[in-house]
Formats: structure tokens, C-alpha cells, sequence
């Protein structure tokens, strides 16, 4: 060991610290906001590993942030997630990170953006998204394609609305025989030929979801003459440590948690479990 | 320099050595079911006729660990109770081994606290070995010979050379003086000729037909990963004193890659879906990945436990040797 590591090996990684939750929003049944005192710098698309006392630890996107505080937007699936959602406001949530890559928002202003999510994976990018209401003299033409099981499973409503007032958006939902207002009906993969061409050869591009949503969505765009090294990905793996310790993340070479889960497809693209 | 030293002397230095070290070496453990790295307090309880059955490193990296501890909503770290140094009776291959987790403990990412506390208490006492055993194949990776050693041993019949040059090993002896460099093992039984993975073929190599071979034979019970001295991977989980109680401890526990559910998230995706698969991802990170993130070389040390180990009789010297055959060969000119 150098004797900088000497001292980082002093200093424990994998413990936790509380934080205060201040804010529950209910998104869906099974998915809520949590919004958690949190005072450090953040960047897009990156995540923590938050954690209860007795109730294990898991890997949670950041879906917001402001001044003192991160939002994590959570889907209740097992025994960490369970005991989440057993907070109230005031309670509190241990927390270690930010940890990962982020999206390179610098890179993503003053051009096309084509942002194409599912289900929870509209919120890792939820932060970058609003970067662009916030900084209208740096975006273009916003395209967003966000779609959802069915009208019990939308998020982020509000902010939805929002988005549809200054970006082009589509919301999908898979499971509805009827078109509801405000949404379509269908898979995200079927409104991707509703984007010019000629955007889609300029763009910079985001995409979330499934490991074979991402793939059939970037397969589409590269054949229609998107370049690979503008799209951005981001790989969901099983996570233990975060700190690239417990092996679980792993893919061949890449432990995602070190060099993701933010991935450019030029690289993403090499990547197999 | 060195020194012979008699048994019933070098027991005395052991006692000595005890009252700042722990000791381990290869010995039978309590059920005289396994050959393992226990306590050791006299030359006789260490066995040397055959490979251990478990590396080294359940001494600096244990099974089951506890991080932290909880009281109602309190996470305080898990305090070490033992002042004492570690000094370890290891061959060569598990003195490399050590250095391959260090790699992953202290170099990918930031260093891991838990094991830098322990792993930083470790003296090694090197253990000549110049035959090796069955399923060795150390020579076949440059790991038969080991330098960053405290000291080295060479035990023989009532008596034994040693070689200290370790500052603090030193004092501890003395005696009859006997020029002692330990020798290396020269050639295994197995020769490993090492596939050559690269860049470009890792996919072709990576989806071949001949991982579909471990899909009916590999069982996994992760046992080769259990013993393999540079296998690392590990489960958190929290642990309850009772069901109703506010007391709780966090823990990490060995993992394996090749358990069926290691990649397994919540609702039951699973990433790598067969045991070929999983063989793949194992020997692609003993023999390719481990080297290409870390340089200097492959994770496996050659030591063949994960053959010992095997309820299947699967063999990774095979696995990997006749991965060979699947590899064409490269244009020389
Ligand atoms: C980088 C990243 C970002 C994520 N962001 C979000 C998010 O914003 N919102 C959200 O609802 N979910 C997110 N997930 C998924 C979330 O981590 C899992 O749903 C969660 O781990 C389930 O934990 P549990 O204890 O409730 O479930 P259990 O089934 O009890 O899981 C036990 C443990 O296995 C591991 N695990 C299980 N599923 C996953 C998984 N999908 N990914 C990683 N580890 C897993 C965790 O360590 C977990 O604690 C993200 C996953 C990753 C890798
Ligand atoms: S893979 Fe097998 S031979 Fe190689 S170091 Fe691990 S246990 Fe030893
Ligand atoms: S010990 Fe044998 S059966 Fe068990 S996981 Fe390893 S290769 Fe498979
Ligand atoms: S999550 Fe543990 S190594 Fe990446």
C-alpha cells in the first residue's frame, strides 16, 4: 500500500451515515420520493447506496436534488425497499456515496437531445432533464420518450406536464388497450420513427430501461445514422458494496459500479455479462 | 544467513512469537476433516504432505465478518480484539495469492477498511516447497517462487532451517548458524499452457459452444470459489439477534460467481443465466480481465484446490488447457 492509501484505509467506505428524510411524495403504489437532507455535490445519473439498520443496503439513483437535499425515487421490491417505505417524514436513512459515472450533461447542451426511458428509469434521469427547463438558452429540441406499464405506474406527473410544455414528448403505456389523455398506447420502440431524421443524425442521445429495451432502442437509431459515441447508457446490476469489493457487478472487465452505471455505447457495446 | 534450529528449540521460539503474533500454518482442524490454516503452537501440528484443503486467506479475509453492529437506530464499527500480529506458514502460491487480493482490496476503487486492518498485521513465513503436489501448477505461472516474504523455513526431520530478514522476526532467533536459501519447486505434474484471451476474440471465445459443456456438469455449489486463494466476491447482509429485536449486525460473507443466483436482482433477473455461462466469467477473470485491469499477471496461482475441491470431478486445469483447442491459432508471420 502507498501511504495515501494508508490513510483512505482509515477511513471506512462501507459505513453508512443518517440522514434526515424530509419529504415523501407517493408516485404509485409501489414507487415513492423520498426526499433526504443531504448537503454534498451531486452529478447526474449517479447513485447511493443507502441503507436501514437491519434491513440490508441497495443501490438507489439519485432522481432530484436542491439546496441541502437529494431525492431518491424508490419502487418497493424486497427488504430494503420495504423498509423505506416504512419511513415518515423526520425518520432517518443512512446513506454512503454519490457513487458512479454521471451523464456528461456539459456535452449534452447546445444540441439535439433524444432522451428514450421505462418505467423507474426515468429517474436517474429526472436531474438532467430539468437541467434543460432550467437552462433554456442551452438546450435545442428536447425529445422525450418515456414510457410505462399503465396508467397506475406513471411518474413524475407534474413534471411530465412540464416537460411536454417545452420538449417533445411521447408517454407510452404498454398495457392500455384505450389512448388516455395526455398518453399513447404501446412500447416506447414504436414512436422512435416519429423523430426526424435529421435529429436523429445530430442528437445526443439517453437511454434507460431494460437490458434488451436499450438494445433494440440504440439498434434502431444506429441503423438510422445516429453516431455511436453521442448515445449514453445505463446498466443496472446486482450491487453489494458499490465500492468495487463484493464482485457482484461485474461484466468481464467492467465492475459497473466503478465505471458505470453511467456507459457511452462505444464502450457499452463491447461490454456482455 | 540462517540458522538450524531443533524442534523442541523452535517450539520455544513459537511460544515466544505467540505473545505478539498469531500463528497459522497448514494444519488438521478440529474435525481432522480438512487441512487448513489454523493456530499453531508446536513444529508437529504443521502438515506438510499435502496441499491445504483451504487457502490462506480465511486468516486476513474471514468467511463470515461483521462490519457493523446496530443498537435501535446506532451503526457503530465492528471493533478487532487481537493487538497481536499475524504470522503466516505459506507456500509460495499463497503469498501470491495475498497479492492478487490486495489488488482488488486496495487498488480497485479505494482501499477496503476491513481488510486493510488485518491484511496489514500479515508477516509471512515462507514454507519451501520443491514438489509441489498433484494438481499444482504453479511453475506454469511464475507463481512457485515468492520473494516478499518475512522469512522462510525449510522444515526437516527433528529439526528446522530458518531464515529471518525481517527485522522484527530476527530477534526472535539464534542458535546454531547454517547458510539457508529456501529453493523453488521447478516443475509440476500439470503444465498449464495459458489461452491466449485478447481484446478480439473475448466475445467469439466468450459466446463458443464450449461453455455449454458446464451447463449439465457444474452443479454450482460455488465450492471452487470457496477455497481458491484469490477468489474475493462477497454478500452483505443484516442479521438479527432476535425477531423482534432492535439489535443487529451487519455482515460480509464469501460469495460465488458461480452460484446460480450471483447475479440475480430483485424479481429474479438473472445476467449470466447458465453454469457455462458462470465458467466463462470465472475463467475469464482468472485468466484475462483480472490481468488486463491490474498488469503484472493472471489472478489464478496455479494452486489446484478448486480440483481438489470439485463433488463433480470438474477440473479448471482442464477447462482452461483445453480451452486452447477452442482458440485459432494466430498467424505468425
Ligand atoms: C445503479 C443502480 C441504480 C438504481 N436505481 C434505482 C432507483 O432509482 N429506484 C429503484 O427503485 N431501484 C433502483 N435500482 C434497483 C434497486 O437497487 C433494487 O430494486 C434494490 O436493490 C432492491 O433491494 P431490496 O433489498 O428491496 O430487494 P431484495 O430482493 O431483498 O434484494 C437484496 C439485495 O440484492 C441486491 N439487489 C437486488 N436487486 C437489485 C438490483 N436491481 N440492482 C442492484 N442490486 C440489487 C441489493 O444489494 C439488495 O439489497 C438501482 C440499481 C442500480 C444498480
Ligand atoms: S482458480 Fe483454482 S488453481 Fe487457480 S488460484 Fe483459484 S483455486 Fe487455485
Ligand atoms: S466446485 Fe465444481 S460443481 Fe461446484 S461450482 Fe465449482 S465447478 Fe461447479
Ligand atoms: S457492487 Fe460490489 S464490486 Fe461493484
Amino acid at each position: 500500500m502507498t501511504d495515501r492509501q494508508k490513510a483512505e484505509a482509515m477511513i471506512n467506505i462501507m459505513k453508512p451515515e443518517p440522514h434526515r428524510v424530509l419529504k415523501i411524495v407517493r408516485q404509485t403504489r409501489a414507487e415513492y420520493t423520498f426526499r433526504v437532507e443531504w448537503p454534498g455535490v451531486t452529478r447526474d445519473g449517479q447513485f447511493f447506496m443507502l441503507s436501514l439498520p437491519r434491513e440490508g443496503e441497495a443501490p438507489i439513483s439519485i432522481s432530484g436534488r436542491g439546496p441541502g437535499y437529494v431525492e431518491f425515487t424508490i419502487r418497493k421490491v424486497g427488504r430494503l425497499t420495504e423498509g423505506v417505505f416504512g419511513l415518515e417524514e423526520g425518520g432517518l436513512l443512512y446513506m454512503r456515496g454519490p457513487y458512479g459515472s454521471h451523464w456528461p450533461v456539459e456535452k449534452l447542451e447546445n444540441e439535439n437531445l433524444i432522451v428514450v426511458t421505462s418505467g423507474t428509469g426515468l429517474a436517474p434521469v429526472r436531474t438532467s432533464l430539468m437541467h434543460f427547463i432550467e437552462h433554456p438558452e442551452a438546450r435545442r429540441e428536447v425529445y422525450l420518450i418515456a414510457g410505462f406499464k399503465d396508467r397506475h405506474s406513471t411518474l413524475f406527473d407534474e413534471d411530465r406536464e412540464m416537460f411536454s410544455q417545452h420538449f417533445h414528448t411521447v408517454y407510452p403505456l404498454s398495457r392500455e388497450k384505450e389512448k388516455l389523455p395526455g398518453y399513447e398506447t404501446g412500447r416506447v420502440t414504436s414512436f422512435l420513427k416519429d423523430i426526424p431524421d435529421e435529429v436523429v443524425s445530430t442528437a445526443n442521445y439517453i437511454i434507460t430501461g431494460a437490458p434488451a429495451v436499450i438494445a433494440s432502442v440504440t439498434e434502431e437509431f444506429l441503423g438510422r445514422g445516429a453516431a455511436p459515441e453521442k448515445i449514453w447508457v445505463s446498466f443496472e446490476r446486482r450491487m453489494q458494496c458499490a465500492v468495487g469489493k463484493c464482485g457482484h457487478c461485474k461484466m468481464n472487465g467492467v465492475y459497473v459500479c466503478l465505471e458505470g452505471p453511467v456507459f457511452n455505447f462505444t464502450q457499452a457495446r463491447e461490454m456482455f455479462d | 544467513m540462517g540458522y538450524r534450529i531443533d524442534n523442541a528449540q523452535m517450539n520455544d521460539i513459537l511460544a515466544r512469537l505467540a505473545e505478539d503474533y498469531r500463528i497459522f500454518a497448514p494444519a488438521w482442524d478440529r474435525q481432522k476433516k480438512n487441512v487448513r490454516f489454523c493456530h499453531v503452537t508446536m513444529v508437529e501440528q504443521i502438515v506438510l504432505d499435502r496441499q491445504t484443503d483451504f487457502s490462506t486467506k480465511e486468516i486476513y479475509y474471514p468467511i463470515s465478518q461483521v462490519m457493523m453492529r446496530f443498537s435501535t437506530d446506532h451503526i457503530e464499527d465492528e471493533e478487532l480484539t487481537d493487538d497481536r500480529g499475524i504470522l503466516i506458514f505459506a507456500r509460495a502460491c499463497d503469498i501470491n495469492a495475498l497479492g492478487r487480493l490486495d489488488r482488488i482490496f486496495y487498488d480497485n476503487g479505494n482501499p477496503d477498511y476491513y481488510y486493510a486492518r488485518l491484511r496489514e498485521k500479515v508477516k509471512l513465513a515462507l514454507i519451501e516447497c520443491t514438489e509441489g503436489f498433484e494438481n499444482c501448477f504453479c511453475v506454469s505461472l511464475g507463481t512457485n517462487k515468492a520473494e516478499n516474504y518475512a522469512m522462510a523455513v525449510r522444515f526437516e526431520e527433528g529439526s528446522v532451517l530458518v531464515k529471518a530478514d525481517d527485522e522484527d522476526l530476527a530477534v526472535y532467533f539464534s542458535g546454531e548458524e547454517e547458510p539457508f536459501e529456501p529453493e523453488f519447486v521447478q516443475e509440476n505434474r500439470k503444465r498449464l499452457t495459458v489461452p491466449d484471451i485478447n481484446k478480439e476474440n473475448l466475445r467469439t471465445i466468450g459466446k463458443s459452444e464450449y461453455w455449454q459443456q458446464f451447463d449439465e456438469r457444474c452443479i454450482g455449489c460455488g465450492g471452487c470459489n470457496t477455497v481458491c486463494p484469490t477468489c474475493s466476491c462477497f454478500d452483505t447482509t443484516d442479521i438479527l439477534m432476535g425477531e423482534d429485536s432492535l439489535e443487529g449486525e451487519r455482515r460480509r460473507i464469501w460469495s460465488s460467481c458461480m452460484i446460480p443466483t450471483f447475479t440475480e436482482t430483485a424479481g429474479g433477473t438473472r445476467f449470466r443465466k447458465s453454469q457455462g455461462e458462470n465458467m466463462r466469467f470465472k475463467v475469464f477473470h482468472k485468466f484475462y480481465d483480472f490481468k488486463a485491469r491490474f498488469g503484472e499477471a493472471h489472478m489464478c496461482v496455479g494452486c489446484g484446490r478448486c480440483d481438489m475441491r470439485c463433488p463433480k470431478d470438474i477440473s479448471f486445469f482442464d477447462t482452461v488447457n483445453d480451452l486452447n483447442k477452442e482458440i485459432p491459432e494466430q498467424n505468425n508471420d
